[in-house]
């Protein structure tokens, strides 16, 4: 009998099996090339979702329907809230008559901004050049919130201005601008760490997972057990092209969060992609966890959307931030990998603060990685 | 040395017990076939055997190793091609052949002559989908990947399932060509037509093996004369058949019935009988049993001993 570990010598074997694992990856790519739907997901997905992410930073807002609670009702406050029934992004609906109303008319939903001024508007003004103004906006849609505050704070300053051109004095309202039930979201561009949190859980935990189901379920798997290749090379080789899939996506990110949405990268670029490829092995690892689970490719999709897509959407602070949630889903989040990831992202990429700002996120998902990747090649089976 | 050795093994899943005390050789150069209905425990008795799952009893041997202790040295020599269409449907016919090559270790130009007979049929479509081939041509293609790396034991599992007769019957050609360069083959089927292209059959139902021997011994030793009855109204026949009162056994099988007698066998008093039941253009003629007659046989004594 000729079996082949027996007749190849061991330097031929190594790289027998190294031929092997390539031919393998060769094939892996085959199958990604030729579903037009994976395409489409792997390339297109990263575009769409930062396109549409950057329309929905750049949209304009206008008709801001606005209310004012003004206890002071001097001359200034009368020309402020002047100046703004003036301007064509404002509408000035309601004038409030105490603070408490402010939480009840967002909840009707009707109120985008609330003015409230400070008690001697006027009086404070003119004599200590200085006045308070508070700007509230609903923090549950930030973008259109952190627009709204930027147009009303250049109609203050513009009253200012024109105050000192007439006066010596140099007037100064400090506008306190307020976001009610987001108080974290400073900017936009939040949206990106989020994007990229999400796109590389998407390609490298489902694609990775429902490309070794389908195996399991064509019946291949059972022939590929039974042949002399070892198994672990068979999970490597699968996860090898969304591994490259993944970098060339990261890459796609960020030259479109740059180059069109304007988003820079404020930190180290080489800590971002540190922290990147820590979280594309971690999602990696989930994804061959799952796939150890689960048989079929229809649970595979289920199981990674809904144990993956919906609490990276929803617990990340991609869309909700965190210190406003119910402190029940505050202890789920934590377990969310998509979180530790999009914080340290922010953290590098947007704040622009050094890799020793990030220990904490990044060593969570060391950690997170270094447990899955156990649990997965422990539950992996070399039989059926 | 026997190529495959499997004793007393036992297999359940949860409640169901797959395999039940299973027991048998495989000679070296012999086609054996496992001949039973779907869900009679065939393809796990494959998977044990292919080092795919454990048994929960009893143990086999493989080219005389282990099919436990052993696994990675049995996975060097097998060919097994599953019961599903276990190709990739989206790489050609080469490249598929071309992987499976490369993931044992070869290459298609060194064992081509291995393939050739079964290869040269579907080669004008190598640059063809896998997953676009007729089901025949699927066959030759799997069947050209399981034995691309020179396996000594071929393990197929129903490879004839869902391919045309024509087809069936080149597939089985191929095989008895394979057997005559000393392979060792473990085929399952559910068609009982092609039982007596074996060597030895086991009939297995319910995860028990109800007889082990050649087709030809088999049939000879069914106890009683068969006769078949054709009739008009074939949708009634079989449960008038089965009310008469000197008939012991009935079965349909297809277009006609076949039956055996309690006592001495009397056609023309059973034909007298089925007229007068008002049964026109009869035909009872004694035959010679099939395998299937055989399986029934043993079947409903394996459901009666219950």
């Amino acid at each position: 009998m000729r079996c082949s570990a027996g007749w190849l010598g061991k330097r031929n074997g190594k790289e027998i099996e190294m031929k092997q694992f390539l031919s393998f990856i060769r094939k892996e790519f085959y199958h990604i090339f030729r579903d037009r739907r994976t395409m489409l997901i792997l390339l297109g997905m990263p575009i769409v979702q930062i396109l549409l992410f950057g329309f929905a930073i750049t949209t304009e807002v206008k008709e801001v329907q606005v209310a004012v609670f003004d206890p002071s009702r001097d001359v200034a406050t009368q020309q402020i809230v002047e100046s703004f029934r003036e301007s064509p992004y404002f509408r000035l609906v309601e004038e409030l008559d105490d603070v408490e109303s402010i939480h009840t008319i967002f909840k009707y939903g009707k109120i985008n901004l609330v003015i409230v001024f400070g008690e001697n508007f006027a009086e404070n003004l003119l004599h200590t050049g200085e006045a308070s103004v508070q700007l509230i906006t609903d923090g549950t849609e930030p973008n259109q919130a952190s627009t709204i505050t930027a147009y009303a704070s250049n109609i203050l300053a513009d009253y200012a201005a024109s105050l000192a051109e007439q006066g010596s004095l140099p007037y100064q309202i400090v506008p306190e601008i307020q976001m009610l039930y987001n108080p974290q979201s400073e900017s936009a561009y939040n949206f990106v760490p989020g994007v990229m949190g999400l796109i590389l859980m998407l390609i490298c935990a489902m694609m990775t997972s429902i490309a070794i189901v389908r195996e399991k379920e064509t019946g291949t798997m059972e022939v590929l057990l039974a042949s002399p290749m070892k198994p672990i090379y068979i999970i490597l080789a699968k996860a090898v092209p969304y591994f490259v899939l993944s970098i060339l996506n990261l890459v796609t990110i960020l030259l479109l969060a740059v180059f069109v949405l304007h988003v820079p990268v404020a930190g180290s670029l080489v800590s971002l992609l540190f922290v990147s490829l820590v979280f594309i092995f971690l999602a990696l690892s989930l994804g061959l966890l799952i796939s150890t689970l689960i048989d079929t490719q229809m649970a595979a999709i289920l199981a990674s959307g809904m144990g993956l897509m919906m609490p990276t959407m929803l617990l990340s602070g991609l869309i909700f931030p965190i210190a406003s949630m119910p402190i029940a889903l505050q202890w789920i989040s934590l377990i969310v990998p998509a979180r530790w990831y999009i914080e340290a992202v922010r953290k590098i990429m947007i704040q622009g603060v050094g890799m020793e700002f990030a220990l904490k996120e990044l060593g969570v998902l060391l950690l997170m990685t270094a447990v899955l990747l156990v649990v997965s090649l422990k539950k992996f089976k070399i039989r059926l | 040395m026997y190529s495959v050795t499997a004793s007393h093994i036992s297999k359940s899943y949860g409640q169901v017990r797959a395999l039940d005390d299973i027991s048998f050789t495989v000679d070296k150069g012999e086609i054996f076939g496992l001949i039973g209905p779907d869900g009679a425990g065939k393809t796990t008795l494959f998977r044990i055997l292919t080092t795919l799952l454990l048994p929960d009893a009893g143990s086999a041997t493989v080219t005389g190793l282990d099919v436990v202790k052993d696994f990675w040295r049995i996975r060097n020599g097998i060919g097994y091609m599953p019961g599903r269409f276990s190709l990739y449907p989206d790489l050609t016919v080469e490249e598929n052949l071309t992987f499976f090559a490369t993931v044992f270790h070869t290459t298609i130009e060194e064992n081509y002559s291995l393939i050739a007979d079964i290869y040269k049929q579907i080669e004008p479509f190598k640059h063809r989908k896998a997953g676009k081939l007729s089901g025949g041509m699927k066959q030759k293609l799997a069947l050209s990947c399981a034995l691309i790396h020179k396996p000594t034991v071929l393990f197929l599992d129903e490879p004839t399932t869902g391919v045309d007769p024509v087809s069936r019957k080149e597939f089985w050609e191929m095989l008895v060509h394979l057997k005559s360069q000393g392979l060792s083959i473990l085929v399952s089927t559910p068609y009982m037509d092609e039982a007596s292209l074996c060597d030895r059959i086991a009939l297995i139902q319910g995860g028990r093996f109800l007889r082990i021997d050649t087709p030809e011994r088999i049939i000879e030793s069914y106890p009683k004369p068969l006769f078949s009855v054709c009739a008009s109204r074939m949708r009634s026949l079989l449960g008038d058949l089965r009310a008469c009162r000197q008939v012991d056994s009935a079965f349909s099988f297809g277009a006609s019935c076949h039956v055996t007698f309690r006592g001495e066998p009397d056609s023309a008093e059973l034909a007298d009988e089925l007229r007068a039941k008002g049964y026109v253009d009869l035909w009872v003629e004694e035959i010679r049993p099939t395998v299937e007659d055989c399986f029934m046989l043993l079947s409903k004594e394996s459901d009666d001993g219950n």
